[in-house]
């Protein structure tokens, strides 16, 4: 019962902003190395970092001696938290936007926390050659779906090549099946005819209304164009306000992608998947393009089966910017040690390993100067491990964001009994005021419109 | 000009038709709904109108007289979002997910074309009107009548962009009778037509399609404008009647149901501009400051979520669910609380008895019965705009009243009387149980037409 009650104690201060001291850690700041001591956290943000600090008056001390202290970790590549993924009947569906769909109420958010998670790009599916609009959140557990949203984050795009967004094209194979009309494209070459025709059409809107204002401004009379809605994001992408996070795995698909980038004059942003990325990744670093992967997840389609556990480690030392992604709400919660196979797979250092969830997808998202690593001005986004964050037998203690507390795995594990109580006193009174059986049996009749 | 004539020619039929009597209410308990109780009082009914409410009261010589002694008078009750009298399946409600393709009635051997984007208006009949479509055969009309309902408004349901509602009496020979006011807003839902159904496809398809139309119903609103002031030069506007039916529409429903949804259509209410109506609201509990600082009306369902009646015996829900189910039926408490203005609706509910029963469960937890009463009669009157004509016991307003031996949310209210437009309409002594009829018997307007 005692525990109970400190539960709710610590419960009551779980989030809300604090100055604190957290001591004794062994800090990977990501940044500057790796030392053993302190970081101040002042009104949300990391104030000091060091082997001795200075400690604030009044400030709470969390002795975190034998534990591990790392930025929060950053998932490039997410499509928890969102209340719709696909919207698969265009092959274009630029109009469509993750923003509009967040659910701050998906228990994966929670349970991503638990997993070191504090920053998630929350991406559209891959149904289309060019699809929604996408979000960076924080994973604000518990506020609502505008709280979530990581400030002046900048907007994104999801665009997918290969079998995903042709799929719909070709009856024989089509998910879902039955009646459905196939919709074009049905090979990688119309993918990218459908994505050259796009950014043709967005040319010509942008043309039309700079040239509506033009005659406005002279004074002529002109019929206001029509707005789209469609076009308007990829208007964006060629002036370079929006990033592209394109789902790809084959080399060759990777190159037409940048081909036709270059040819519209934009960049890709980051390469998603991209199992195929070891193969032409000269060309990926020269196009200035990240590329976020997985570990060793691979053979679940026909694309995915050239695909070699080296893929990060070979992509990053040709000089991409790699982060390693976890497109599931399962495979989130351990990203850590998704990070730790590259070192086994390509021989990485430790610190380029944990980079690869955290600096790194920091910058694909251009988020850096934010989170990503431990230093003096950046967001308190931590997390506290009690071992070697890159360890299978590690285990997520505490997470802030933003200098508040998440996730508490004490708090966790006590609540739980309180909640299974609750549990039960809900389902006995329900039980209780439930209606008795009529004695006939029979169904009430039902009123209706009359036929 | 037609329109004018006709009208002439309804002044003409009413003024043939005046009654020379009236109908007076009197020694009954009358809640007016717009000011104290009158422990005695007497109510005049006169053409169709409230001659007069008090406890001083002259009763006309001429007037009809039904001894209220013992009884209750109340406002009519009024279902703010039904579809009540609308048995058009181009209008009506498809089950969630059934919708398929673009608007119109696609039949088993021509399916609909699929739609390829906004430009093709799928799932919209805009321009529906709910006062075109009354059917009087309904028998719903016959059935929310004996159990006190009065009014409703009426909306097609179909589609995202469904049409408009109207508020109309449950009573009348002819729909032409029924419409109080004919055009009552827009009535939206985020539905789709599912994976491979064309767009949209998605809850965000259908959210940017929304967006798209609004965008354009702007764009239309000026085009057309500037076309009017000088056509010459210019190439004219394109007819759109989806875009006219929601220029029209003065309000607009949105859905929200949870309280995600809630703090999304709140946003999106302020994005797009227009006056706004949430319905659903059965997790408003969790959302009581959000929905005061927002300040828009709300509708609530009355439907109370339940448990599924056919569920793997073995399967246990998230506390979460069981929590909402719990606690759905206290949101209108919470609402009134906070001074939120809301109307009870009653989608989903099949017996007009069972409403009486979801709004007491509302009681049990915590809602008193004056704000359950205002829920059902003058809250949805102000919210759509004709509280000058419905809602309370007040002269001058259309004669729609309850009389009742009991209270109205009583378990087994017994109903005595229901007057639409001063007509007087009695439930048969059994019309009280699901499915049975009344009689329309004598009284005001129609023995008047005899």
């Amino acid at each position: 019962m005692k525990r109970f009650l400190i539960a709710f104690a610590l419960a009551a201060t779980l989030v809300s902003a604090e100055t604190f001291v957290i001591q004794n850690a062994t800090v990977w700041t990501m940044a500057k190395g790796k030392f053993t001591g302190s970081v101040v956290v002042k009104d949300g943000k990391i104030d000091q970092v060091g082997e001795k600090v200075m400690v604030p008056q009044g400030a709470r001390i969390i002795d975190a001696g034998g534990q591990h202290l790392i930025p929060g970790i950053i998932d490039a590549h997410s499509h928890i938290a969102a209340e719709a993924i696909n919207e698969g009947s265009v092959s274009v569906s630029s109009m469509a936007s993750i923003d509009d769909v967040l659910n701050p109420e998906d228990i994966a958010i929670y349970r991503a926390l638990a997993g070191g998670v504090t920053t998630a790009n929350i991406l559209h599916g891959s149904a289309n050659s060019i699809g929604g609009q996408t979000v960076i959140t924080k994973l604000r557990w518990g506020t609502d779906a505008k709280t979530m949203l990581f400030e002046g984050g900048r907007p994104g795009i999801k665009f997918a090549l290969g079998e995903n967004p042709k799929r719909a094209g070709n009856a024989a194979v089509n998910v879902g099946g039955g009646g459905r009309q196939p919709r074009y494209p049905a090979t990688r070459m119309g993918v990218e005819d459908v994505i050259r025709q796009a950014f043709i059409d967005a040319r010509e809107y942008q043309r039309t209304w700079e040239d509506y204002k033009a005659k406005l401004s002279r004074g002529e009379r002109v019929v206001e164009p029509k707005r789209d809605l469609k076009l308007e994001p990829l208007v964006e992408i060629l002036e370079g306000r929006r990033d592209v996070h394109a789902h790809c795995y084959r080399a060759d698909e990777i190159l037409m992608l940048l081909r036709v980038a270059d040819e519209f004059g934009f960049k890709i942003r980051t390469l998603q998947h991209v199992l195929e990325g070891y193969k032409v990744a000269k060309e990926i670093a020269a196009h200035g393009a990240g590329a976020s992967t997985f570990s060793d997840w691979w053979s679940y389609k026909v694309e995915a089966f050239d695909a070699i556990p080296y893929n990060a480690a070979i992509m990053h030392k040709k000089g991409v910017l790699v982060s390693l992604n976890s497109d599931s709400a399962e495979l989130m919660r351990h990203l850590n040690t998704e990070a730790a196979k590259v070192m086994k797979y390509g021989g990485v250092t430790e610190e380029e390993a944990l980079a690869m969830v955290t600096i790194n997808p920091a910058r694909q998202l251009r988020i850096e100067n934010r989170v990503g690593s431990i230093e003096p001005g950046k967001d308190a986004d931590l997390v506290l491990y009690d071992k070697n964050p890159l360890s299978n037998y590690t285990k997520v203690q505490k997470v802030w964001i933003d200098g508040k507390m998440y996730f508490d795995r004490e708090k966790d594990l006590s609540e739980r009994a309180v909640k299974e109580a609750r549990k039960k006193g809900l389902l006995e009174k329900e039980k209780a005021s439930a209606p008795v059986q009529k004695k006939d049996g029979a169904a009430p009749r039902r009123g209706g419109p009359a036929e | 000009m037609q329109k004018i004539l006709s009208l002439l020619l309804l002044g003409c039929g009413l003024l043939l038709a005046q009654p020379p009597s009236g109908i007076a209410i009197r020694n009954a308990r009358i809640v007016t709904g717009s000011g104290p109780i009158l422990q005695k009082g007497t109510v005049v009914l006169r053409n169709g109108l409230i001659d007069a409410v008090g406890e001083n009261v002259t009763i006309p010589a001429d007037a009809w007289i039904i001894n209220g002694e013992g009884m209750t008078v109340y406002p009519g009750l009024i279902d703010a979002l039904s579809t009540v009298g609308i048995t058009d399946p181009a209008a009506a409600a498809s089950p969630a997910g059934a919708i398929r393709g673009a608007a119109g009635t696609p039949t088993a051997t021509t399916p609909a074309p699929v739609s390829r984007g906004p430009e093709d208006r799928p799932l919209t009949t805009s321009w529906l009107k709910a006062a075109d479509l009354i059917n009087t055969a309904d028998r719903r009309i016959e059935s929310a009548r004996n159990h006190g309902f009065t009014s409703a408004i009426a909306w097609p349901k179909k589609g995202i962009f469904a049409g408009q509602g109207a508020v109309i009496n449950l009573a009348g020979d002819k729909s032409a009778d029924m419409i109080i006011v004919p055009a009552t807003g827009q009535y939206l839902a985020l539905v789709n037509g599912g994976f491979g159904a064309g767009y949209p496809a998605s809850l965000m398809g259908s959210i940017s399609y929304i967006r798209q139309i609004y965008a354009d119903a702007d764009r239309y609103a000026r085009i057309k404008k500037q076309y009017a002031e000088n056509p010459r030069g210019l190439i004219r506007p394109e007819y759109d009647r989806a875009l006219e039916g929601v220029l029209e529409s003065n309000r607009i429903l949105l859905p929200a149901n949870r309280r995600v949804e809630i703090t999304r259509m709140i946003a999106f209410s302020k994005e797009l501009k227009r006056p706004t109506v949430l319905y659903g609201l059965q997790e408003g509990y969790l959302s009581a400051d959000a929905l005061q600082a927002a300040n828009l009306p709300l509708l609530v369902n009355l439907k109370w979520p339940e448990k599924a009646r056919e569920m793997d015996p073995e399967y246990i829900e998230s506390l979460k669910t069981l929590d909402v189910r719990d606690k759905a039926p206290t949101t209108p408490a919470e609402l009134a609380k906070k001074g939120v203005k809301f109307a009870f609706y009653a989608d989903g509910i099949d017996q007009p008895l069972d409403v009486i029963k979801a709004v007491r469960k509302a009681m049990q937890n915590g809602l008193s019965e004056a704000d359950a009463l205002k829920a059902l009669t003058i809250a949805p009157a102000e919210i759509f705009g004709f509280a000058d004509r419905l809602g309370s016991i007040e002269k001058g307003k259309i004669a729609n009243l309850v009389v009742t031996k009991g209270g109205i949310f009583d378990e087994k209210p017994s109903i005595q009387h229901v007057f639409i437009d001063g007509v007087k309409y009695d439930p048969a002594p059994d019309s009280q149980t699901p499915a049975a009829t009344g009689a329309r018997t004598t009284g005001g307007k129609e023995q008047e037409q005899q």
